[in-house]
């Protein structure tokens, strides 16, 4: 454990006993108390999650519109300052570098928030690609980012104090806002399917911010979350997760990911190739044997093979056993197949994507 | 958390033997490292294993768990409890055993008692 990298918050995780677990390099809690009593909090009171172990790679300069634009799969065109826009990131031939968020600060300045495990591969595959007058530089170390998820996350924020602008449109943010008195840029985005913000701060303010927002969300039923729960919530909630339903072999139209994927932008890094028609889909499994999905099962149409489980995990806000999978597309009409679990096929049914929906 | 009364394995299993019977279950802290358990996949009374084989999964939110025998002959019985209850391998560890073997041969030297299962678990932190 001495060798993994440690958040801001590591002595934060700590002191809260959260179980620390090596998470791709990084010393990180994937539950404090349980996975199935967090995952509930954040869907009926609200939960706060230390994802300081984002990549961030700040992007300035009078091309950095046009060097992101020709980057990423999503078009940032319509961008104002102040949105935030998801896209994938692909190779030539349209396997997946990362899945980012946007982040517009001004015209010439953006900020792109990338997976932790990527972070140095994602970096170096920008710096191949800059040109012109582009200025990256990776802060990764400088941010602290605190994820604030559930429907009562804005009565937190409330009771912690808010000076200045606080954003409340879907894929907004505001920078410089007060929370608790520390600067934060609040975002309206989340991981979870729930409504909330990620509030990103200096790394030396993190801990400081958790521990104000942890006592000023002590009457809405607030509880600390880790790992578990986060992979429960976005699972449940349909989002990929990179390494399982996207990576270097699986392009984001395969993901299902289409609406992020502007096919009529001018060039970007690996247009041609996702101009193909896709080979594979995306689907959800719903198990109706008894036992658990779980990652990298087979699935089978009768004794064809014909894909294999890409997520899957118990939920506990649903019954039943779960799974997203990527299939043979000419194979994806089908409504029953059968997964391998330990040597014994158990049936499954095609459900869609995804699992939960927040009621409006 | 360590009854006397039985004996324990490297793989955080308990083994509570009686006559040629022993009763299998996960410890405290095969519980607590696994988190919430949410199934378990039952061996069938009948089942026959070697020492050394899995007779059972237990599977929690986060991990899948393969569960060895140290004891090899066949399940006499089975906890049904837990296919409806599998958190009860969260909550009473010691008092709820998986499968019970009628065994013919013990695996006594991968067998540690409740000292040195404890002594186990302070080298493994």
């Amino acid at each position: 454990m001495d060798t993994l990298k440690k958040t801001p918050l590591y002595d934060t995780h700590v002191s809260l006993h959260g179980k620390m677990v090596d998470f791709g390099g990084w010393a990180l809690p994937v539950q404090y108390t349980s996975i199935i009593d967090e995952h509930r909090a954040v869907r009926e009171n609200v939960g706060l999650f230390d994802v300081s172990h984002m990549g961030e790679v700040m992007v300035e300069g009078k091309d950095a519109f046009s060097y992101i634009q020709g980057l990423v799969t999503n078009c940032i065109k319509s961008m104002t300052p102040g949105r935030v826009r998801y896209s994938p990131v692909c190779y030539d031939d349209g396997g997946t570098v990362d899945d980012i968020l946007i982040y517009k600060l001004a015209d010439e300045k953006y900020l792109l928030v990338i997976n932790a495990g990527n972070t140095d591969k994602d970096y170096d595959w920008f710096c191949a690609h800059k040109f012109g007058d582009v200025k990256l530089e990776n802060q990764s170390k400088d941010w602290a980012q605190l994820a604030l998820q559930g429907p009562k996350f804005n009565d937190v924020l409330m009771a912690a104090g808010v000076e200045g602008e606080l954003p409340t449109k879907n894929y907004t943010f505001a920078n410089g806002t007060l929370v608790a008195g520390i600067p934060c840029l609040v975002s309206v985005t989340g991981y979870t399917g729930e409504l909330g913000v990620e509030l990103y701060c200096k790394a030396e303010d993190g801990a400081r911010l958790h521990a104000k927002l942890m006592e000023a969300g002590k009457p809405f039923g607030l509880m600390p979350c880790g790992l578990g729960a986060r992979d429960s919530l976005r699972f449940e909630a349909g989002m990929p997760l990179y390494g399982h339903e996207l990576s270097k072999d699986i392009s984001p139209l395969e993901a299902g990911l289409s609406f992020a994927v502007k096919l009529t932008k001018d060039s970007f890094i690996g247009k041609e190739a996702l101009l193909k028609p896709i080979k594979r889909t995306r689907i959800g499994l719903k198990l109706l044997d008894k036992g658990i999905l779980r990652d990298h099962y087979d699935v089978y149409v009768g004794d064809k093979l014909v894909g294999c489980t890409t997520s899957g995990m118990p939920v506990p806000t649903l019954d039943g056993s779960y799974a997203m999978a990527l299939i043979n597309i000419d194979d994806s009409d089908n409504e029953n197949y059968t997964v391998e679990i330990r040597g014994r096929r158990l049936n499954a049914v095609k459900v869609d994507i995804p699992f939960y929906k927040r009621a409006k | 958390m360590i009854p006397n009364d039985r004996k324990y394995t490297k793989e955080h299993e308990w083994l509570l033997i009686e006559g040629n019977v022993a009763k299998i279950g996960i410890t405290d802290h095969a519980q607590d490292a696994l988190g919430d358990i949410v199934f378990v996949e039952l061996p069938a009374v009948g089942d026959e294993f070697a020492v050394g084989d899995s007779f059972a999964v237990v599977e929690s939110v986060k991990a899948v768990s393969q569960i060895y025998t140290e004891a090899a002959g066949k399940v006499i019985e089975i906890n049904e409890e837990l296919d409806a209850s599998p958190e009860l391998l969260n909550s009473d560890p010691n008092g709820c055993f998986i499968a019970a073997i009628e065994f013919t041969n013990l695996n006594e030297d991968a067998l540690l008692t409740a000292d040195e299962y404890a002594e186990f678990l302070k080298s493994e932190e």
